[in-house]
């Protein structure tokens, strides 16, 4: 399914809306270039899960968690990554047991890591403030 | 009172001794250059199984330096949140072992907290209340320091980090990793009114919150459009450009709360303190509003266990103790 965005909160907007039909364990999988809307999206996300709090770009940390809603979201950022190999040094299997959703940016940084059961959102900057959003293998067909 | 103290919250896997919270007696930092020397082979960047490997190496090694024994510590401080989980774990593991085995207290430092204290160490004179703006690649907060271990944030960034920012901005400028030197440097021989950059704003509640992600999205399509058109790109004046944006958009936010607080003392924290169009924008905007600017050396702006010490000291002095079952947590506030 396919979305156009026209500013950062329509690509929020967009996210909350998605995440409202994330059952827990789900594996969110972000492609896109720098300045796409990918952290903006996944700030959109925790609104729709009822989460209220700061939500910023993981890139130095790797990962931030956010808890207080129904479930936790665990907000990844692949970009440090030199491969799927690494993974298991940030501690990511330990994260898929724990009954939350992953949102994970730069997803391409990690080829093979999901093992087909993520859902995938692709990011493309068609204008200066345009985005083209596709989603792939998600519940949310409309 | 000597404190070792413990740093291993992302990259950097740090040990150090501490006196009183002021004086360092030892402060050392594994670098992956270190790691490559003494275990040879590639080592994955961001690895919390490398804090495990060098910990107990470097614990020694802050004990030789400073010149002390096991039993001339008197406690040990450690690092436990905000970080990628396994990393702070191996710190927080290790300090509860070393802490256990000396019989000492073990203090459960916060890392922005220990950022702030690295001022305590570079300025012996300095005390709170005063304001501090912890800048680094990861954070971008500007803390209310009322007390030793009494912190309020004033304001965040909504979204990417300022040293986020210039890591980002230098890769599409093809420019190296970590990007804030090398936009240092090029942002020199550039005339900083090249481009017109957005000072992006945060109009809705909190007045001190800041963003950094649409600067950096204007810097990538500045650079993507020149590359379409095969327009050559002005790198230095786009690096001056968003220096001076950046350096604005903090600077601005800092002064406006000193004011609003009426604080004197404005301190800065964390790695973008160096770059130089920020401390010189503020040694200046300092100057004319009559407030003292403190600016901990570089050594003490990035990561390391020495200001773990620091305010492992001050923690210690307002009663927080851990017990053997402190946890270490990803993210906790301030």
């Amino acid at each position: 399914m396919t979305y156009t965005t026209h500013s950062e909160s329509g690509t929020e907007a967009l996210g909350a809306e998605f995440a409202k039909t994330l059952p827990a364990g789900a594996v969110v999988a972000l492609y896109g270039d720098l300045g796409c809307g990918k952290t903006a999206f996944v700030r959109g996300m925790a609104r729709g899960m009822g989460i209220d709090c700061v939500v910023n770009s993981p890139t130095f940390t790797i990962v931030n968690e956010y808890l207080g809603g129904e479930m936790p979201l665990f907000h990844f950022d692949m970009y440090r990554l030199g491969g799927a190999d690494e993974l298991y040094d940030i501690g990511w299997e330990d994260y898929l047991g724990r009954g939350g959703v992953c949102a994970v940016e730069w997803s391409e940084n990690v080829p093979g890591a999901f093992e087909g059961d993520e859902i995938a959102v692709r990011f493309e900057k068609t204008g200066e403030n345009d985005r083209t959003i596709t989603i792939e293998g998600g519940p949310l067909t409309c | 009172m000597n404190i070792l103290a413990f740093e291993s919250s992302c990259d950097e896997t740090a040990a150090a001794v501490v006196a009183d919270g002021r004086t360092i007696l030892s402060n050392e930092i594994f670098s992956q250059v270190a790691l490559h020397e003494i275990y040879g082979g590639v080592v994955p960047e961001i690895a919390a199984r490398s804090h495990l490997e060098v910990i107990s190496l470097l614990a020694d090694r802050a004990l030789e330096k400073a010149g002390l024994a096991r039993a001339d510590i008197d406690a040990v401080a450690c690092t436990y949140a905000p970080g990628l989980i396994g990393a702070v774990l191996v710190g927080v593991n290790f300090a509860k072992s070393a802490a256990l085995a000396l019989d000492k207290p073990l203090i459960p430092v916060h890392h922005i907290r220990g950022h702030i204290a690295a001022n305590y160490l570079a300025y012996p004179d300095l005390e709170p209340p005063f304001l501090c703006l912890a800048i680094s690649g990861g954070n971008t907060m500007l803390v209310d320091v009322r007390g030793y271990t009494d912190m309020r944030i004033l304001g965040q960034t909504r979204d990417d980090a300022a040293g986020e920012c210039f890591d980002k901005s230098a890769r599409v400028m093809g420019l190296g990793y970590p990007g804030g030197k090398p936009i240092d440097d090029l942002s020199k021989q550039g005339d900083d009114r090249a481009y017109d950059l957005p000072r992006p704003a945060v109009n809705d509640g909190n007045p001190y919150d800041m963003s950094f992600s649409g600067l950096k999205t204007a810097v990538v399509n500045i650079a993507h459009h020149a590359q379409q058109t095969d327009e050559a790109l002005d790198k230095p004046g786009l690096a001056a450009s968003l220096c001076r944006a950046v350096s604005e958009t903090l600077v601005g936010r800092t002064m406006d709360a000193a004011k609003a607080l009426g604080y004197r003392s404005i301190a800065v924290a964390g790695g973008v303190a160096a770059n130089s169009r920020i401390r010189a924008d503020f040694e200046a905007a300092c100057r004319k509003a009559g407030r003292t600017l403190y600016v901990p050396p570089l050594r003490l702006c990035g990561d390391n266990a020495a200001m773990i010490g620091a305010q492992g000291y001050y923690e210690y002095l307002a009663g927080h103790i851990a017990g053997p079952d402190l946890n270490a947590y990803a993210t906790m506030e301030i």
